[in-house]
């Protein structure tokens, strides 16, 4: 089974956790001032890309924190997790996993 | 006729011999009514005052937890998250009044909570020689001494009910398992069944 490395708990079995989607999407600084389609975009459109991918994470079965990490969405290499509140890591200088 | 609900009943009570029945491959030992208060804080000032209220400092890394004596006895904190801490009475007393007031007291102004969650979980203590084996067939988590420590304490799913596991003496093979006491039964049949093959194995 995958394990995935809650930077508080270790690796931790896939089993435990929850998935929480796209990280780093800032909610609207004036939200009354959208929209209708600026809405839809903010509230349904995701990026789907093939690599690196930043997503949040639950550890529900655990210590029951969010935190985020960045998956390879093509190999589903977790390549860096991080807690909440701290920069997305810099991946230029690591190797890219292209399998 | 309404029942009667003046005596309180733990949630393993019916299973007793059946889990005395699994040694000497596993010592399974419920053990009910500990007192238990689910902490809420992230100001280290009320963490050490806290701490000092108790008699045990509370755990500083994750996925460990402390034990210590004072004015309630034998008390653990376990670490549950960031902020968030178990305190556990091992007395026989009932102390769940005194210890909230005190860690309240201890608390003081910083934000925090202090709640009792004694009725939450139920306790099992698990001891043998073969308990890491039948922890295994349901956990994924290396609960090996070179990997858990006397001190770790882990939350996780074993069956996959939710538990937070206790290595109480990693050398001495003693456990104790932590667990919702609506899944208590459930985890109860679980640990018979796991037990099957080495009860055979002894026999």
């Amino acid at each position: 089974m995958q394990l995935i490395p809650c930077p508080w708990c270790g690796p931790r079995e896939e089993t435990e956790f929850h998935y929480g989607g796209q990280a780093h999407v800032a909610y609207p600084e004036d939200p009354a001032a959208l929209t209708d389609e600026e809405w839809a975009r903010y509230v349904f459109f995701r990026d789907n890309p093939s690599g690196p991918f930043a997503e949040r994470w639950s550890h529900s079965a655990g210590c029951r924190r969010w935190f985020n990490a960045v998956r390879d969405t093509r190999t589903y290499d977790l390549l860096a997790v991080y807690r909440i509140g701290e920069p997305m890591p810099d991946l230029s200088e690591r190797d890219e996993v292209v399998s | 006729m309404t029942a009667d609900t003046s005596s309180r009943t733990s949630p393993l009570t019916a299973w007793a011999d059946r889990l005395a029945d699994l040694a000497p491959a596993l010592t399974a030992v419920e053990r009910p009514f500990l007192t238990q208060l689910t902490v809420r804080v992230s100001d280290p000032e009320a963490v050490v005052a806290m701490g000092e209220a108790l008699g045990v400092a509370f755990p500083a890394a994750p996925c460990t937890f402390t034990r210590g004596g004072g004015p309630f006895g034998d008390v653990e904190v376990l670490w549950l998250g960031p902020d968030e801490f178990l305190v556990v009475a091992r007395s026989e007393l009932d102390l769940r009044v005194p210890v909230e007031d005190a860690l309240r007291a201890a608390l003081g102004p910083a934000r925090g909570a202090v709640v009792d969650t004694s009725a939450q979980r139920t306790t099992v203590a698990l001891s043998g020689p073969h308990v890491r084996d039948v922890l295994a067939h349901g956990c994924a988590v290396d609960l090996h001494p070179s990997a858990a420590p006397t001190g770790t304490c882990v939350q996780t799913l074993l069956a996959r009910a939710g538990v937070i596991i206790q290595v109480v003496d990693a050398e001495a093979d003693m456990f104790t398992v932590l667990v919702r006491s609506s899944f208590a039964e459930y985890l109860a049949a679980w640990l018979s069944d796991a037990c099957v093959e080495y009860r055979a194995a002894l026999s």
